[in-house]
């Protein structure tokens, strides 16, 4: 059992959805409320890396984040190191990819707001933050946790954009999923099935968790 | 201290109205849907804002696009009572109504239960609006409307979505509830009946555009009005108490005109009514008539006489120490000479009860 492994895991999980989840509730809710010129072109594109094969995914991030490419140039003159074959490099990659899981469900979570409801809030006197805190927030709350399910299940699972970005650097970007394939290539079955059982494990008790919250959240509304 | 409001846009629908509203004031916008008069309440609250308009009151500007003014909803003082009611789903019915205070208000959950019991909501701060019926949960959005202290209050069709013995008793509940209102208070409603019953002015909205300003009186009997809003909405309406169940079947009630025959009311004797007399179910005669078979004949004075562009007259008549509407030919009024202070026998060919305040004896 790869313990290294499975905690980097985690921790790759768990940021990228503390980055995403401030993320998915203004996005979310922008692209709920908002009609604009070009909003079809922008849904578009949060919906691409749903779409892509992670490997051309990580290829074009590799690309984009590499040490010949200005952002890459830029990191490893400040920080010393590259982007790209760290954790950093990695999370910034997994935040981007998995901006379709984050935004889409809780745009839908907020489009579930009744616009009277939002209009009702204003003339209660709340202001855009304090309506969004007491009242679209509370309502769009199952979307938004479906997203932030979706993300921190996918982040676990996620091989291909790893396998590109972060090559397999224990501690470092060697996460569960790369592990994984790790053993299988080194014919180590058993440890490869212990691994696979944990994730299915965690990956269970995650939606487990998210079913019981939204229960109550039902209840609540009901 | 009153609402002043002025409002001019092409799109999406053409709208030219000016209206003012005084403090402790009903005032309806009555139109058909599609007339105007939701979006005038919607520039009053900020929701949406016409290429020109002012909207100003106590002498703060709310919205002035002359001067490039325009308040966010939260920041005008404004109590909003939806057509749907719009709680918010999460809150019990004391939240909703915390969640519409000042949020520096003392001891906010006893002014929630007093507000409550205000709207007659005691006992069910704990509900969620999905535990209570069309009828509580618009009660709870009154009750939150009123906690923000609103210098004004707007109402969009509050009485649509319930059935029709609700409504009765919400009609009761927002006249008694008139007594502890201050502030102009703007009603938008369809049904020109609702209108004549709350209303102390009526400002009548055609295609976005005013066509009738005037005290509901005036405007109740304004032929051109009510062309506007079809002539069988129009029905006086009076109070009248239960003396006697008869043994025929009919149930004798006095009215201040007079003793007034309806087939069988279910309430007990010594209940106060409103009835309702539309003005197409009132003949005239100048003579007391005989041989009739008509029940229901009061004595009555001409007020005033509305002769319209067309070969209908309305007159209105006083009963007793009530009015009632006639709506008669325009050749028959000549004919019978009918001019305020003229005495007639208002012939009822329909009486029916509007509203049963059961209890209400005494």
């Amino acid at each position: 059992m790869d313990w290294t492994a499975l905690f980097l895991s985690l921790r790759l999980a768990g940021w990228t959805v503390a980055i995403l989840l401030p993320v998915s509730i203004l996005a979310g809710r922008f692209l709920a409320f908002r009609q604009f010129r070009g909003k079809g072109v922008v849904e578009a594109i949060v919906m691409l890396p749903l779409v892509l094969p992670p490997t051309v995914f990580g290829f074009y991030m590799l690309m984009a984040f590499g040490r010949n490419s200005p952002v890459g140039a830029f990191w490893e003159a400040t920080f010393g190191h590259q982007l790209v074959f760290t954790f950093e490099g990695l999370l910034l990659a997994s935040v981007i990819f998995n901006i379709s899981f984050a935004i889409q469900p809780a745009q839908r979570g907020f489009e579930a707001v009744p616009v009277e409801i939002r209009e009702a809030a204003a003339c209660c006197g709340m202001s855009p933050w304090r309506s969004l805190w007491s009242v679209e927030l509370p309502l769009a709350w199952p979307g938004v946790m479906t997203a932030m399910v979706l993300t921190f299940a996918h982040t676990l699972g996620e091989f291909g954009i790893i396998l590109m970005m972060g090559g397999s650097i224990p501690g470092e970007t060697k996460t569960i999923a790369i592990s994984i394939y790790d053993r299988v290539q080194a014919f180590d079955t058993a440890g490869a099935g212990i691994m696979s059982a944990t994730l299915v494990a965690i990956s269970l008790v995650t939606i487990a968790a998210t079913y019981m919250l939204s229960a109550r959240v039902g209840r609540r509304l009901s | 201290m009153a609402l002043e409001v002025m409002a001019r846009a092409d799109a999406p629908i053409p709208l030219e109205a000016s209206f003012r509203v005084e403090p402790g004031e009903l005032l309806a916008l009555v139109g058909h849907s599609g007339s105007g008069k939701t979006t005038l309440l919607r520039t009053i609250a900020g929701l949406w804002r016409p290429q020109t308009a002012r909207v100003s009151v106590d002498g703060d500007v709310w919205l002035d696009t002359a001067a490039d003014i325009n308040l966010a909803p939260h920041r005008r003082h404004v109590g909003v009572v939806f057509q749907n009611y719009a709680l918010f789903p999460h809150m019990t019915a004391a939240h909703n109504v915390i969640a519409a205070m000042d949020r520096e208000a003392p001891n906010p959950r006893a002014e929630a239960e007093r507000l409550l019991a205000l709207v007659n909501l005691p006992g069910l701060a704990d509900r969620k609006p999905a535990q209570l019926s069309g009828g509580q949960q618009q009660r709870v959005a009154v009750a939150r409307a009123l906690a923000r202290r609103p210098q004004v209050l707007l109402l969009d069709e509050p009485f649509s979505a319930v059935d029709r013995a609700t409504r009765e008793r919400l009609y009761d509940e927002i006249i008694a509830l008139r007594a502890h209102l201050k502030m102009p208070v703007v009603l938008v409603t369809h049904d020109m009946n609702e209108a004549e019953r709350l209303a102390d002015r009526m400002v009548v909205i055609e295609k976005g555009r005013v066509v009738r300003e005037g005290t509901t009186a005036e405007v109740m009997t304004d032929p051109v009005a009510l062309r506007t809003m079809g002539i069988r909405e129009v029905a006086a309406t009076l109070p009248a108490v239960i003396v006697e169940q008869e043994e025929d079947g009919l149930t004798r009630l006095d009215a201040s005109a007079g003793p007034l025959f309806l087939p069988r009311v279910d309430a007990p004797v010594g209940t106060r009514l409103t009835i309702r007399i539309p003005a197409q179910d009132v003949i005239l005669s100048r003579t007391r008539p005989e041989g009739l078979s008509a029940l229901n004949v009061l004595p009555a004075t001409v007020t005033l006489v509305r002769l319209g562009e067309g070969p209908g007259a309305i007159i209105q008549l006083r009963a007793g120490d009530d009015l009632l509407l006639a709506r008669i030919t325009r050749r028959s009024a000549l004919a019978l000479g009918l001019a305020p202070g003229v005495a007639c026998f208002a012939i009822l060919k329909a009486v029916a009860v509007a509203q049963t305040n059961v209890g209400g004896a005494g």
